[in-house]
């Protein structure tokens, strides 16, 4: 292995996430401050820098460093935009609840940045070994979150998070270990370049389950059926900003590696990947659709369509396609916004040590507090893909691909889940605006400045995405060509 | 050409004038009211230069407006109306107009109120000018929007129900359209077209009827589930008795109306062969429709549900007239549609009008209203003879029309659907005698105030059309005929020219593609 100092510009955007969470902390150990939000400024001066840096990447031939181990390309760069966005929109959620909880300090801060300097080497690494670092690197960090207010719930929350997460990382290792033993080799290239001297995948039975394992770890963790069981309770007991941290990065950087990995290095078992994806997406969003249907609480309800929406994704993984990749891109940015613009009302809607998120507490809110209103309502029909909203985009290209290569029915099944959730989505409008409030609902929200202006930008970011998509669209092209 | 913006501003300016209403206090009432009232009546009056700027002659797509949108998708906007768009396009900023003029009297959350329903505005003239059916889809399910809401906060007991059933009717078959909307953007470029959304590229692609007949499905459920026809149109009677008075207006004048345009527009002239092959089987349940509408209209103890059913039953007409497939039964198919908005739009103002004075709408409940409100009476016995269709009247000339065109077609389907006028006849003669004849004996009915100004202001206009288009058909109908004959010329020869194609396994495009690896 050698190192040049060129291999450093490739991870300059990461080393200034890094550093910025290192500053963090030390700010907070000389000055610990209660009731200011230096961290906060901090952190978000810091993945603003990164996304600078990360600018120059658009548009410029794919580069690798550190032996090939890491690729800086359009595709790692869009994602690695992904994870500024997510960084940025929880920090601005998590302003108001860590202040009315009391728990604002400068370490939550700090995890949450070096767990998205794992996402960003995800989706840029091109060798099993960093993408399995880069996981745990996010997931250990997002482990700590979880518990990070003491809670029952949160550490309960956190615990099964971390047992079943090490399990799943276990698999991962496992199948990895088998790759490694049939191909000689970890890296996506080397992989690819065994896999082209075999005549098929039948001769190398140890490669196919090794293949599987990977796909079991990553259907893991963007919470795939049968995967999934850990999702309602993590998300419900985390704090909420944590949950939106979850639901939205953790998915969108494990579907970055997922998406790269499979297609880059195991075309050849594509028939094989294809049709167990096939069952895993139908399973999954219809599992997901049919449990959130029965939920009377919000959060849970939220908790249930992060499954779904892995669902949908899941379709773009069978499907397999530059294309399809395309609408994943799309689908995961607009996802990230509509998700944590949900939940970032969620908080508002809550007091101090009682998060209120049951439909009751619901009741009569959209008149109430028309804008905060309007905001959910926007966010609930972005989710059930209605338009003129980001998320009918994300999922017409989904479809579209899928569509386009034959998958007629896994976009029928698509389309009638995204029916059924029509449903439980209309639901949370419903005690909004149908119903009339109860005694105290919505009359305390807890916000801030910049709170409001997470859900500002959310709003605006669903409905320009969903109104003007072209550009965006474009770009994702561009980031997914190469596939 | 600078009038070809008309469409544009038609569609947009309610947008615009229902985001400026949300600077508005939600307290000044009054404001907010004659604001609303403004914005539809510029737009009611920038649509009236139409009737001059179309070309009657010309049977093609006319005032276009076309810029890329989405390029990379081939997603253009793209606007533009014909005959069978353009009376539609102007009935619904007139009765935009004379809704929001019958919401005067909603005093709950006004400023919301009017908020959708310039919101809604936007989406039904959306619908019916774009060329895009990427455009199209968006306006068509961001109509929904407005309506849930307007049913859901302004309807009656069970307005819940009604506004989630409603969506999700709707949802459903759209989102199975969406699907084969994106199969047949991929067939036109597999046909070597280019990537285009475009309605009018898409006339020209030549389809195996097999392949039509799976497409022309997922279009013809999601088209009639909005008609609604029988047997999917158990979300209407529900809907329309729960929505507000303006809401059932605009529901039975505009948005049944985009389903049946939707056939016209799309699943027709895109699927012929399929048409062809389907006509029967749409033409029956047209026809149970019409008779099943009437039945159980005939049963129904509220007078707004006893419209709805009706509206089923006139909506099975237009259906009829269409599916017949003939100049006549087209041309009275749009016409009766026009019709239905006039007449349907009329009687559930009047019903408004007679459930704000007593708070119920239960036959029952009246009796003898001619004798306190002899006005009211009169009206109402017009707009019924109207629905009827007594000659004269609007609802002859397109009842007659569609007859004609379905006698040439089947004449078992004509004489059974003229089993439904009389039955028509029947229900709406007998709600009417229970309604104003007999003893006044209910002390609450004795002392009913007459029509008021407003309302006199609202329902004149709709009388106004009542007779125009009853004693002077050819005004509306010349708008129409050039399109009608060229848009049927143009299915007959899309007909014979996809008769031969055969698509060896139409059923295969439902699987997955062969994905073994081994090659």
């Amino acid at each position: 292995m050698t190192f040049q100092m060129s291999d450093l510009s490739l991870i300059a955007p990461h080393m200034v996430v890094t550093g910025t969470a290192l500053i963090v902390l030390l700010v907070e150990a000389f000055r610990p401050g209660k009731g200011r939000s230096d961290a906060t400024y901090l952190s978000i001066l810091g993945l603003l820098v990164a996304a600078w840096l990360t600018l120059r990447q658009f548009g410029a031939p794919a580069t690798t460093g550190f032996s090939g181990m890491l690729i800086a390309d359009g595709y790692a760069a869009f994602f690695n935009m992904v994870a500024y966005v997510v960084g940025i929109l929880t920090l601005l959620v998590s302003d108001s609840y860590f202040r009315s909880e009391e728990y604002e300090h400068g370490e939550f801060h700090a995890l949450m940045l070096m767990s998205l300097v794992g996402m960003m080497l995800m989706s840029g690494s091109n060798h099993l070994m960093l993408m399995f670092l880069a996981l745990e690197t996010m997931s250990i960090s997002i482990y700590a979150m979880a518990g990070y207010m003491r809670t029952k719930e949160g550490t309960e929350s956190s615990f099964k998070y971390f047992l079943l997460g090490g399990a799943s990382s276990a698999f991962m290792l496992y199948g990895i270990a088998l790759l490694y033993a049939s191909c000689g080799t970890t890296s996506l290239s080397g992989m690819v370049e065994y896999f082209s001297t075999l005549p098929s995948l039948g001769d190398s039975p140890m490669a196919l389950a090794g293949i599987a394992l990977v796909a079991a770890g990553f259907c893991f963790k963007i919470a795939a059926f049968p995967f999934h069981v850990w999702t309602p309770d993590v998300y419900q007991g985390a704090p909420t900003s944590v949950t939106a941290f979850m639901a939205t990065g953790v998915k969108a950087a494990a579907f970055a590696a997922f998406f790269r990995i499979f297609v880059v290095a195991f075309p050849i078992a594509s028939g094989a990947w294809t049709s167990a994806f096939w069952v895993l997406a139908v399973a999954t969003m219809t599992m997901g659709n049919f449990a959130a249907l029965a939920q009377r609480d919000v959060k849970r309800m939220l908790a249930y369509s992060s499954i779904a929406h892995a669902g949908y994704l899941l379709i773009g993984m069978v499907t397999a396609t530059s294309e399809a990749g395309t609408g994943m891109l799309f689908y995961l940015i607009s996802y990230v916004f509509m998700n944590i613009g949900a939940f970032g009302i969620v908080i508002m809607l809550g007091k101090k040590g009682e998060d209120r998120t049951t439909l009751e507490d619901y009741a009569g809110v959209g008149f109430k507090k028309p804008l905060l209103g309007a905001a959910l309502t926007i966010f609930m029909f972005s989710m059930a893909g209605i338009p003129p909203t980001a998320g009918f985009i994300g999922k017409f290209l989904i479809f579209k691909a899928a569509v386009h290569e034959g998958y007629i029915w896994l976009a029928v099944l698509g389309v009638l889940n995204s029916a059924a959730s029509v449903y439980y989505y209309l639901r949370v409008l419903v005690y909004m605006y149908f119903r009339e409030s109860e005694s105290e609902s919505g009359d305390v929200i807890r916000t801030s400045p910049l709170s409001i202006l997470a859900a500002a930008i959310s709003v605006i970011a669903v409905l320009i995405l969903g109104i003007v998509p072209g550009y965006l669209v474009q770009i994702a092209e561009a980031a997914t060509a190469a596939f | 050409m600078s009038e070809s913006y008309i469409l544009s501003i038609l569609a947009f300016l309610p947008l615009a004038g229902a985001l400026l209403l949300l600077f508005m206090k939600s307290e000044n009432v009054g404001l907010i009211r004659f604001w609303t009232l403004g914005v539809a009546l510029v737009n009611f009056i920038i649509s009236l230069p139409l009737l001059w700027l179309f070309d009657p002659a010309n049977p093609g797509m006319q005032l276009q407006q076309k810029y890329a949108w989405i390029s990379s998708l081939g997603v253009s906007y793209h606007v533009g109306i014909d005959g069978i768009s353009f009376w539609l396009v102007l009935l619904t900023t007139f009765l935009s107009v004379i809704c929001i003029l019958s919401s005067w009297s909603v005093d709950k959350r006004v400023r919301e109120y009017m908020f959708f329903f310039l919101l809604l505005e936007t989406g039904m003239i959306g619908a019916l000018i774009s060329l895009d059916v990427f455009l199209f889809y968006i306006f068509w399910e961001a109509m929904l929007i407005p309506m849930y809401f307007l049913i859901g906060v302004w309807g009656g007991k069970e307005r819940i129900y009604a506004a989630v059933k409603f969506f999700i009717f709707t949802m459903v078959g759209s989102l199975l359209m969406l699907v084969a909307i994106m199969a047949l953007y991929y067939m036109n470029i597999s046909a070597g077209g280019e990537a285009t959304f475009s309605i009018l590229e898409w006339y020209k692609l030549p389809l195996a009827p097999s392949v039509q007949m799976i497409m022309f499905a997922a279009f013809a459920l999601a088209f009639a589930i909005k008609v609604p026809m029988w047997p999917v149109h158990t979300w209407l009677p529900d809907a329309h008795t729960q929505a507000p008075t303006a809401g059932s207006v605009i529901l039975a004048g505009v948005l049944l109306k985009m389903g049946t345009y939707g056939y016209l527009r799309f699943a027709m002239p895109l699927f012929p062969n399929a048409v062809e092959s389907a006509a029967p089987f749409m033409m029956t349940l047209a026809v149970i429709g019409i008779i099943y509408g009437a039945l159980v209209a005939m049963v129904q103890k509220d007078v707004k549900k006893l419209v709805a059913y009706s509206s089923v039953s006139h909506l099975g007409y237009v259906m009829l007239g269409i599916f017949a497939l003939n100049p006549q039964g087209v041309v009275g198919g749009i016409y009766q549609s026009l019709n239905h908005g006039i007449s349907t739009g009329a009687l559930f103002l009047l019903v408004g009008v007679i459930y704000e004075r007593r708070h119920t709408r239960m036959i029952e409940d009246f009796g003898g209203l001619s004798k306190s409100m002899p006005w009211y009476a009169t009206v109402f016995m017009i707009v019924t003879m109207s629905s009827i269709g007594l000659p004269g009247l609007n609802g002859f000339v397109g009842e007659f029309l569609i007859m004609l065109g379905a006698f040439l077609t089947s004449p078992v389907a004509a004489i059974f659907a003229a089993s439904g006028v009389i039955l028509a006849a029947g229900y709406m003669l007998w709600m009417y005698r229970r309604v104003f004849f007999g003893e006044c004996d209910k002390e609450e009915n004795q002392n009913l105030k007459d029509l008021t100004k407003l309302e006199w202001g609202y329902l004149l206009p709709m009388l106004l059309f009542v007779f125009w288009m009853g004693i002077y058909p050819g005004f509306f109908t010349a708008k129409m005929e050039p399109t009608v004959d060229a848009w049927l010329q143009q299915v007959e020869d899309k007909r014979v020219a996809c008769s031969e194609l055969v698509d060896e396994n139409p059923i295969a495009m439902f699987f997955t593609e062969d994905v073994s690896p081994s090659e």
